[in-house]
């Protein structure tokens, strides 16, 4: 599958924008990913191995939080995947500066 | 590291701002980075998805986020950054914004709209290498400089 890298984790990719990694599910593709560049670990997961709460993965067009299966979730060799941190905010709250 | 954009897109962006007076506009930038400098090639706006609490917050869906990496990639371009506006706020970057601000090296940009009207438009580059070191460092705007101004008087 080829997983989609956004802009601040391309430091940990070789500047790659998009990785191709073997894998038969989305969990298999992250942790193959994790292997081939071990520097995203921190980026992507907590320290109880759990993705970390602003990270969105998309399967395709899907977000796998949503998927019936998770990260179990079979993955074809054609398929996207894509790392996605949110973005979010807003003058809810004052300026802490 | 400064911010460059053109002077169409620095309009562009404040301008959605005054559209969506008196919720928060929010939208994405695509360009392309140096060690020195982010430079601002195309501007996307985006759906602000909190319809609960436009007017003091907003969230970009990522779905839209994934069409923009599209977008850029196809272009040779990347995300290099976000905007978005303080309706009756100041153009300073809150607790919320930076509790939930997670594209390390890219530049955020607040303009500040007063009863429907852009006023000062800054950008916070978001410093640091990881989550527990991120850091918000105001950046300069930098515009092309003005045709010089003919008075005909």
């Amino acid at each position: 599958m080829n997983i989609h890298i956004p802009t601040p984790l391309r430091a940990y990719t070789d500047k790659q924008e998009t990785v191709s990694i073997p894998g038969a599910t989305v969990a298999e593709g992250l942790a193959a990913l994790v292997a081939a560049h071990p520097a995203l670990q921190q980026h992507l997961f907590t320290s109880e191995g759990k993705l970390r709460s602003f990270v969105n993965v998309y399967l395709n067009d899907d977000d796998v939080r949503w998927l019936p299966a998770g990260q179990a979730t079979a993955v074809s060799p054609g398929d996207e995947l894509s790392i996605i941190p949110s973005i979010a905010g807003g003058c809810s709250k004052e300026p802490s500066i | 590291m400064t911010l460059k954009l053109s002077n169409p897109l620095y309009r562009e962006l404040r301008a959605h701002g005054e559209e969506t007076y008196p919720h928060e506009c929010c939208g994405i930038l695509l360009g392309s980075a140096d060690g020195s400098e982010i430079t601002v090639q195309r501007l996307l706006r985006a759906g602000n998805t909190r319809t609960d609490s436009a007017h003091n917050r907003y969230n970009i869906a990522p779905q839209e986020l994934i069409s923009a990496q599209r977008e850029a990639r196809q272009a040779g371009l990347e995300i290099v950054g976000f905007y978005h506006s303080h309706p009756d706020h100041p153009a300073q970057w809150s607790a919320t914004d930076f509790a939930e601000a997670h594209w390390l090296g890219c530049a955020y940009v607040i303009t500040a709209v007063e009863q429907g009207r852009a006023t000062v438009t800054n950008s916070f580059l978001l410093a640091g290498t990881r989550e527990e070191d991120k850091s918000f460092r105001p950046q300069s705007i930098v515009l092309p400089s003005s045709a010089p101004h003919l008075d005909s008087d």
